[in-house]
């Protein structure tokens, strides 16, 4: 170990910083954003609904991440009707189909989270609300809904550092995030130790605070009452 | 279509088949490791616990690439450093060993979530049967353990399963590295990734359905 090339790693892995970050956050705003269409239609009474729903859940939970991203970067552009839609500006950038995929993955992993919430809800609570007079949307906005996602934040704060490690893969398709610009700068100084122990920590020091920023959501939005009765 | 895929069958076959051996070789490792250090981290010296927190703590906050990097570049240098001259680590044992590395890490906070979860009076009226210690463990904690512990193993077997594919990226020639290579080679990616992605979704859909039944075999089990 070589303290000087410790020192002179920090600010080389440190660019990458930012990339990672863009990835994780951008990423697993995409993924919350198709988890709940995906684990409402999983859901649905409909076969014809349910049944492609879950087949994609299944593919995209049964295959790793790095085939998904591969497929989108460079299986996409082989596509003719990609090459020529208005999407292919964004698709071709590296950057994008890594947030892509990554968001794609995580969205069905957390729609199964979701679905696993949605279905601990007695189904009595939306009987009530029907009764009262709620619509389908307006209960599972005001009742269902905030009961799932209360419940289901631990795990979404885990989810999020699954992101950030899965960000690490964005570097096979040449897009310098930490990972990737620790890996050049080992293939120059040869100090593969200090090099990404440097990533390591900086990894560690954003899932600590991914981490945090999760329990202050807990902590913010939990129901006084049933706090201290948990805890 | 076929007719563009079936040149690579062998290729592929003969990738899935190291796929297969490096997940399980590195499951398989992890899972003995972590079965002798659960005792450790429960009961061992002071020391010994905080290293293997530590150790758990880190490598699960890590992204998994970075994990094999470090085993395979710094294993080069510590090798290299060792022989006196330039020895790149064999890319095979690297990605077991770091495959099994990370797996380690999850398996063995898996094992000790099952642990605990086991009422302390079972050690207890164990004991008071006039087991010897290793007597109880083996025979009473031991089995209970793996078998709460098994939908947690189960799943970490098909993170392992996905996982290796990262190993395709320090050049180990399994089942994700064909695919890249017969891609590049008649510039249809999307074929032979999706074909790569299919055969991945296979043997997850088989290891699940296994999976299932085994859990079901043992919760009957418990009831009888």
């Amino acid at each position: 170990m070589s303290f000087e090339i410790f020192l002179t790693a920090i600010p080389i892995v440190l660019k990458g910083l930012w990339l990672t970050l863009l990835i994780t956050f951008c990423a697993f705003l995409l993924g919350q954003i198709v988890a709940l269409p995906l684990a409402l239609l999983a859901r649905a009474r409909s076969r014809l609904l349910r049944w492609p729903v879950k087949t994609w859940i299944f593919f995209i939970r049964g295959s790793p991440l790095l085939v998904q991203l591969f497929i989108i970067y460079f299986g996409m552009g082989e596509v003719d009707a990609i090459r020529n839609s208005v999407f292919w500006p964004i698709l071709r950038e590296p950057l994008n189909c890594a947030i892509l995929a990554v968001g794609l993955n995580s969205g069905a992993y957390s729609a199964e989270l979701l679905r696993g919430g949605l279905r601990q809800i007695p189904v009595g609570q939306l009987e009530a609300a029907r009764v009262l007079g709620m619509s389908g949307f307006h209960a599972l906005t005001r009742i269902t809904l905030p009961q799932v996602y209360r419940n289901v934040l631990p795990v979404t704060g885990n989810e999020i550092i699954l992101v950030m490690k899965g960000s690490a893969l964005a570097s096979a398709v040449t897009v310098m995030e930490m990972t990737g610009a620790a890996r050049a700068f080992v293939s120059k100084t040869y100090a593969p130790f200090e090099v990404f122990t440097v990533a390591g920590i900086i990894y560690l020091v954003i899932g600590l605070a991914l981490s945090q920023l999760f329990r202050g959501i807990e902590r913010a939005t939990a129901i006084p009452s049933s706090a201290t009765e948990t805890s | 279509m076929l007719d563009m895929i079936w040149p690579y069958l062998p290729q592929f076959a003969a990738g899935l088949k190291l796929t297969l051996l490096v997940s399980l070789g590195s499951f398989l490792i992890a899972m003995l490791v972590a079965i002798l250090a659960v005792p450790l981290i429960m009961s061992g010296p002071k020391l010994v616990r905080m290293f293997l927190g530590g150790y758990v703590q880190i490598v699960r906050g890590v992204p998994e690439l970075l994990v094999i990097f470090m085993v395979f570049y710094g294993g080069t240098v510590v090798l290299s450093t060792i022989s006196g001259s330039y020895f790149e680590v064999d890319a095979l044992s690297a990605g077991i060993a770091a495959l099994a590395a990370v797996a380690f890490a999850y398996l063995l906070e898996i094992l000790r979530a099952a642990l605990i979860s086991i009422p302390a009076g079972q050690r207890e009226a164990g004991q008071v049967l006039g087991l010897k210690r290793h007597q109880v463990f083996s025979r009473i904690i031991f089995p209970q353990m793996l078998m709460r512990a098994l939908p947690g193993i189960g799943n970490q077997w098909l993170i392992s399963l996905k996982e290796s594919a990262l190993v395709s990226v320090v050049g180990l020639e399994e089942l994700m590295r064909h695919s890249v290579i017969a891609a590049g080679a008649t510039r249809e990616p999307m074929v032979f990734y999706l074909l790569a992605a299919l055969i991945y979704v296979a043997i997850t859909g088989i290891s699940t359905f296994l999976l299932r039944q085994a859990e079901l075999r043992l919760s009957s089990g418990k009831q009888s």
